[in-house]
């Protein structure tokens, strides 16, 4: 019976618990996540990761531990980056009917959404962490972790704020762009692809494909602009 | 498909070797998407293999964030400190710039057309 007491330590030792925790969480994420009519504030990633780290708290597992087995997971996050010139280039033909539009958007936003993101927070006093975590937080996530570890941030803590960005774009994009009067689908679907990299939620709030197209478009786009401007701003400024 | 499985952990391959040789502050894997968007516009055409091997790949690219993610109980004593700052960076910010996007957009796509 005393291996029972020692089943969790050792299998703890090997990849497949991380690996299997990780996917009963996501799962379960994902189901919760449908059962709540796909609405963004239950979102699956975030759902996940609380249950995750619950679990991890509950059996006093540390995260290195977990992560042992979760890296495997974690490093398709390489790949799937690379992939995604994949829907970008789907979407490519969108960019010709609006060229110099877009790419000024693109631009400027990228740029609006760095200095007022790290601006806020560094009036508000956050430390020196806390903005590199936040500079990157309107790309779409495996881009911003990757980012986020360049610049000396913390990938962990910018995976969470990237998530949180893509809720409240999601539930408030709309809104906003209700109250500023901005009625062109090509517009709101690129401000709130490159603002939080909505893809999915994007098309969900609009009635128009148009709209989806250009959430990915501005995703896309906005991950390529970031990662050659983000780590150029900090060589500047630091 | 597997080819193209191939072809995109080769390109980032490729990537990860140009960032060091160059010494770019830029992630490897961009740099492989960069090369694959270039590959693809060159090529006028997206091979179905490769169209398969990407969207099974970004199909769950939510449940790739996960392992990373949980990391952030790390972190519970930043975020507990600094909760006010990451707050209103993300509301405000974000809000704020959906709406810039929105009205440089909006007027520049009306005077183009």
């Amino acid at each position: 019976m005393d291996r029972l007491y020692t089943l969790w330590d050792h299998l703890a030792q090997t990849p497949l618990l991380g690996i299997c925790l990780t996917l009963a969480c996501f799962v379960l994420g994902d189901w919760i996540n449908k059962k709540c009519k796909q609405s963004p504030l239950a979102n699956p990633v975030l759902i996940s990761i609380v249950l995750v780290s619950t679990v991890l708290m509950i059996t006093k597992t540390d995260y290195q531990a977990y992560f042992n087995g979760a890296k495997y997971i974690h490093f398709l996050l390489g790949p799937a980056t690379v992939a995604l010139a994949v829907p970008l280039y789907k979407n490519i033909h969108h960019v010709k009917a609006a060229l110099l539009p877009i790419i000024v958007t693109v631009i400027a936003g990228c740029l609006f959404a760095i200095f007022s993101g790290v601006g806020i927070a560094a009036l508000l006093g956050g430390s020196r962490e806390t903005l590199l975590s936040l500079a990157p937080k309107s790309v779409t996530a495996p881009v911003a972790m990757g980012l986020s570890e360049i610049i000396g941030g913390t990938p962990s803590l910018t995976a969470v704020l990237v998530i949180l960005c893509g809720i409240i774009g999601a539930v408030f994009g709309g809104m906003v762009l209700n109250l500023v009067g901005v009625k062109n689908k090509k517009a709101r679907g690129l401000a709130i692809g490159i603002a939080s990299h909505g893809i999915g939620t994007a098309r969900k709030l609009s009635v128009h494909e148009t709209t989806g197209a250009f959430a990915g478009l501005g995703m896309g786009l906005n991950a390529l602009a970031t990662a050659v401007l983000l780590p150029l701003l900090y060589l500047f400024f630091t | 498909m597997l080819p193209f499985f191939f072809l995109i952990c080769l390109l980032q391959l490729v990537g990860e070797a140009i960032v060091y040789v160059t010494d770019l502050p830029i992630p490897g894997p961009v740099v492989g998407m960069a090369l694959l968007l270039a590959g693809l516009l060159i090529n006028k055409g997206l091979p179905q293999g490769l169209d398969h091997a990407a969207s099974g790949l970004l199909k769950y690219l939510a449940l790739l964030f996960v392992p990373a993610g949980v990391g952030v109980t790390l972190h519970f004593n930043l975020i507990a400190r600094e909760w006010l700052p990451i707050t209103a960076s993300l509301i405000i910010a974000t809000l704020l710039t959906i709406a810039f996007c929105g009205l440089i957009m909006n007027f520049m796509d009306r005077r183009n057309g």
